[in-house]
């Protein structure tokens, strides 16, 4: 059933849905490969960060593209208050507790949103969001939606962010220490707390980028998170736990391989493509592409 | 007396006392309830055997429980068996697919959240193919006639279905009870302690740990067929679909994972938690799973190692003891 | 034994009873009714809609006398959350029944009323579905359960017979058809039964695409539908995808000659015209309606969007659902569960805002039960068949 024609087409849009993929996945790389936790409220967090960005368009009329600076800092503030204050406490380390408490406070998320906000599905609408954009190289030719094609640039801007700042800053050395090796990092002076409580603030923060980005071309309602979870963690072991380039590439090669599979296979049943590749990696290079090989 | 014919006393002791009160109570909430609880604890005791015995954490155990469940649809619809002979091919089916994936994480050395994440990507993979495939009814799902009758496992009330989760749920406790002191369960744990040293005084992990996921999916796919014995209607979400993954473990978690009465505290805890609070405030919805969830962190909170585990510890404290 | 066993059950009872809000207070006399929907969980929205529409039922139920027949006794509702799962509803039909309901109304969604019908049905427990499309729910031979609305093979020859129609009545422009549904039991069941039916008719269903639940972006499936080029684009999806569908195609800028919805979530939704005028114009829809020429469905709209709520399929259905309860519990004279059984059966309820015309239960299915044919046309969702609701002319075709 592939259709030549609308390859092109297909496959770009796959790379803008999977730089919204990859938005979601940066975040959640970075609080496995630091915290060494399987985030099960990280679905939840978007809904939340959603919400942030649909109320300052309606009640503010701010633009989600202007509305980054709010929400970006609002959710780096919820992350890491989460984590000093609830998960850590009420994990005493141990892993198995942490992703009961993290699945505990995604329910609490999910149904704080459902008693506030109610459960309608809320949209909004901005000026571009029909807009579309030519793209032609020889004789393909696509429209591609405005909207996703910056949350394209969002998602690049955004790992370069993340790179840079655990890659050069003091911040990142720590945080980079700490993933490596908690009980050294601690005898070094670093505050481990304190680095594990920036990195889940920082991965949250990811998510409120991208819910600005996202939110013009989708919704918003109590169980909006729950699509978006599993193609994170695909994208977080296909890139390797830890790495933002990872997570980068992983979520646009993802969004290729959902577009390619429902070209071929159905909408529906393509999105088999994803979770075999989940498997693939798993099995075959667990580090996936970038990680480092424990 | 041994360690394990106690055991086995308190187990035999546990199913006279259900057995009494399901032949005694008339109400049918209670029964409803007792037979939900038990239920959940024959999907927490599974998920036990694997992850609390074998150390390896499955986050996709509804791949199981979907398998049971559509085998036993299926064997009575389109292969005309009797429910009583479709349930242990239902556990054979589920036991069988245990057995490949596991023998594809377990060769290629998957661990840990690896482990996890692989059985989840299996269930979603099982949950998209059965939305297509024409013997599961695609999307459309599974509709199991409605015949009541003792031959044909569907029971007027949940009496007669609280006996049947009951003999099940005995069946797990035995075999986990048998677990904790056959040689089996002693390599079992031992690999799951270190793998490394299990192997250096000449454990084979891998066939071990092949028994344990096809242990621990037999009793899950019992629990599918099970649901679908009860409810009758089966579709790729509710087969394969991640809430039951996630029950079957936070069950066996909250209880104490590893140990013989974990998995039946924490079931009823948790069943007895989301009963009272499902019509807390009901004229605001989402007020009582906010409370559920709540409750569910300030559990982990005070009782890190699980109810049983609590449990321990204050009968510790009781005696004098440091817990 | 007897006395302790007596004791037990009414302690359950009275316990059961106190662990539902209720509502309307505790009068002498009352007649009690579950009110039973998935108010949490995936399918809040809905559920919360259609209890909605139950209480609102009651009230004007209340407000009017009561139960006359019973001396004008009050309903009372016994509010429960079936939490969007087919096990929670079986455990709060067991408590309703133990806290002595004499019906439930509920529970939405096919999965759910096929659990709840059931353990109604132990107890000889009347159960009136509200919506439930699923054909099995009535066809399982239970005594107790009526459902007033129609289901989704009456909805999909419905809406095949008046494709045709309106196809005839223009010229026959339309020949191609593409159904785009969501991949579980309405959507896959629906799309099944129209690619069957359509063929019959002399049109060709070029392609079925069938997508997940939810579905993140449509730009693919719409694309396909450029190249495709049907006639006829029939969704047959729940509200969020068929928005993003629907929205999609307008910013791709792919203009079908008709979008023919069965069942459509956004197609004959107040919130969707509303939220995206440009979008909904010219859609058609075959699904539940009110009787657009009774003056109280008007009422009922104006009222229901004084709550701030849209006037949604499910608050109708519920609403007539109670209604349609309530008038049984009237002839029957009685809260007995038989007698409610039986008034039910021979029930030909005529004083509702439903299109169905009177009553009459035949295993369960109301006979009368129909969809109807809308289209939304100036921000305004009008009937355009049959003739005798018509409050617009089709357009049909929306282009040539």
């Amino acid at each position: 059933m592939l259709d030549l024609g609308i390859l092109f087409p297909s496959l770009l849009n796959g790379l803008t849905t999977g730089a919204v993929y990859a938005l979601i996945a940066l975040g959640l790389t970075l609080i496995y490969g630091v915290l060494h936790i399987i985030n099960f409220a990280h679905g939840a967090a978007l809904m939340l960060a959603l919400y942030g960005v649909y109320f300052l368009k309606e009640q503010l009329g701010l633009d989600p593209y202007l509305a980054l600076p709010l929400v970006v800092p609002a959710m780096f503030v919820l992350g890491y208050g989460l984590q000093r204050v609830v998960i850590n406490r009420a994990s005493h380390g141990r892993d198995e507790n942490i992703l009961l408490v993290t699945l505990g406070l995604s329910i609490v998320m999910e149904n704080l949103a459902l008693l506030f906000f109610k459960s309608d599905t809320r949209t909004i609408d901005t000026a571009y969001t029909l807009t579309t954009i030519p793209i032609n190289i020889g004789v393909a030719q696509a429209m591609i939606s405005l909207p996703k094609l910056v949350a394209f640039g969002g998602a690049l801007v955004a790992s370069a962010l993340l790179i840079l700042i655990v890659g050069r800053t003091d911040l990142g050395r720590a945080i980079r220490a700490v993933a490596k090796e908690k009980h050294g990092a601690k005898l070094m002076g670093i505050d481990v707390d304190h680095v594990y409580a920036m990195s889940f603030g920082i991965g949250l923060a990811c998510l409120g980028a991208a819910a600005c980005f996202l939110l013009p071309a989708y919704y918003v309602n109590p169980q909006v998170g729950n699509g978006f979870v599993l193609v994170a963690f695909t994208i977080v072991v296909l890139g390797g736990m830890g790495s933002f380039t990872g997570a980068l590439l992983g979520g646009l090669l993802i969004g290729m391989v959902e577009s390619l599979g429902g070209l071929i296979l159905g909408e529906s049943l393509g999105q088999i493509g994803i979770f075999l590749i989940f498997i693939a990696v798993l099995l075959f290079r667990p580090q996936g592409l970038f990680g480092a090989k424990t | 007396m041994t360690a394990l014919r106690k055991e086995m006393l308190r187990i035999a002791l546990f199913a006279l006392v259900v057995t009494v009160f399901l032949s005694s109570a008339s109400s049918g909430v209670a029964l409803n309830f007792v037979m939900m609880a038990l239920y959940a604890a024959l999907l927490a005791q599974a998920w036990n055997i694997l992850g609390g015995y074998g150390g390896q954490f499955s986050f996709g155990h509804a791949l199981f429980f979907g398998t049971g469940a559509y085998m036993q649809a299926i064997a009575q619809m389109q292969g005309g068996l009797n429910p009583w002979l479709a349930l242990p091919l239902s556990a054979m089916a589920s036991a069988g697919v245990g057995l490949f994936v596991g023998a594809l994480s377990f060769r290629y050395g998957l661990k840990g959240s690896y482990f996890a994440l692989v059985t989840l990507a299996f269930a979603e993979v099982f949950r998209i193919v059965a939305l297509s495939v024409p013997f599961t009814g695609a999307g459309v799902g599974l509709m199991v006639p409605l015949r009541e009758g003792f031959a044909n496992m569907q029971f007027d009330s949940r009496r007669g279905y609280g006996f049947l989760i009951l003999a099940l749920v005995v069946l797990a406790l035995s075999v986990t009870c048998w677990l904790q002191h056959s040689r089996f369960g002693a390599y079992l744990q031992a690999v799951r302690d270190n793998e490394d040293a299990a192997r250096a005084s000449g454990v084979n992990p891998f066939r071990i740990k092949l028994g344990a996921i096809a242990l621990s999916g037999a009793f899950m796919g019992a629990g599918g067929a099970f649901y679908v014995q009860v409810f009758q209607y089966l579709d790729p979400g509710i087969a394969y679909g991640a809430h039951t993954s996630v029950e079957a473990l936070v069950g066996a978690i909250v209880g104490g994972m590893g140990t013989l009465w974990g998995p039946v505290l924490g079931a009823l805890a948790l069943h007895t938690l989301a009963d009272l609070t499902r019509n807390l405030f009901g004229q605001l919805p989402g007020i009582n799973m906010v409370i559920y969830g709540t409750v569910l962190v300030l559990m982990i909170m005070f009782a890190p190692r699980g109810l049983s585990g609590a449990g321990k510890s204050l009968r510790a404290l009781w005696k004098g003891r440091t817990p | 034994m007897t006395t302790r066993r007596q004791f037990v059950t009414t302690t359950a009872a009275a316990a059961s009873a106190l662990a539902f809000p209720l509502v309307g207070g505790a009068q002498p006399k009352t007649v009690k009714i579950g009110v039973l929907h998935p108010v949490t969980g995936s399918l809040a929205y809905s559920g919360q809609q259609c209890r909605e529409g139950a209480l609102m039922a009651i009230e004007d139920i209340n407000k009017a006398g009561g139960i006359k027949s019973l001396g004008g006794a009050k309903i009372e509702a016994l509010l429960g959350d079936a939490q969007s799962t087919p096990q929670a509803g079986s455990a709060e039909i067991e408590k309703m029944n133990e806290a002595g309901v004499s019906a439930v109304v509920g529970a939405f969604a096919s999965a759910i009323c096929l659990a709840t019908t059931q353990a109604a049905a132990k107890y000889n427990l009347p159960h009136v579905v509200d919506v439930g499309v699923a054909d099995q729910i009535v066809e399982r031979g239970l005594k107790n359960t009526f459902r007033f609305g129609p289901g989704y093979r009456k909805c999909a020859e419905v809406a095949v017979a008046n494709l045709h129609v309106l196809n005839t009545a223009a010229g026959k422009p339309a020949r191609t058809v593409m159904i785009i549904h969501e991949e579980s039991l309405f959507g896959s069941g629906t799309a099944n039964l129209l690619a069957r039916e359509l063929p019959g008719y002399g049109y060709e269903v070029k392609e079925i695409i069938k997508h997940a639940n939810p579905t993140r972006d449509f730009n693919n499936i719409v694309l396909r539908m450029k190249s495709v080029n049907p006639d006829i684009v029939i969704p047959a999806n729940y509200y969020n995808e068929y928005a993003l569908l629907v929205r999609t195609m307008q910013q791709q800028k792919v203009t079908p000659k008709a979008i023919y919805s069965v069942l459509g979530g956004a197609a004959s939704s107040y919130k969707f015209v509303k939220e995206f005028p440009e979008a909904a114009n010219g859609i058609i829809d075959c699904n539940h309606w009110f009787n657009p020429k009774d003056k109280r469905s008007a009422d009922l709209k104006k009222r229901v969007e004084a709550k701030g709520l849209f006037f949604s399929y499910e608050v109708f259905m519920t609403y007539t659902a109670m209604r349609v309860l309530a008038d049984a519990i009237e002839r029957a004279k009685s809260t007995d569960r038989a007698a409610i059984i039986d008034a039910l059966e021979k029930s030909a309820f005529a004083d509702h805002i439903m299109p169905y015309g009177a009553t009459k239960f035949v295993n369960g299915q109301n006979m009368g039960a129909q969809p109807l044919m809308t289209q939304v046309s100036k921000g305004d969702i009008k009937v355009i068949v049959p003739r005798e609701y018509r409050e617009i002319d089709p357009i049909f075709p929306l282009k040539a």
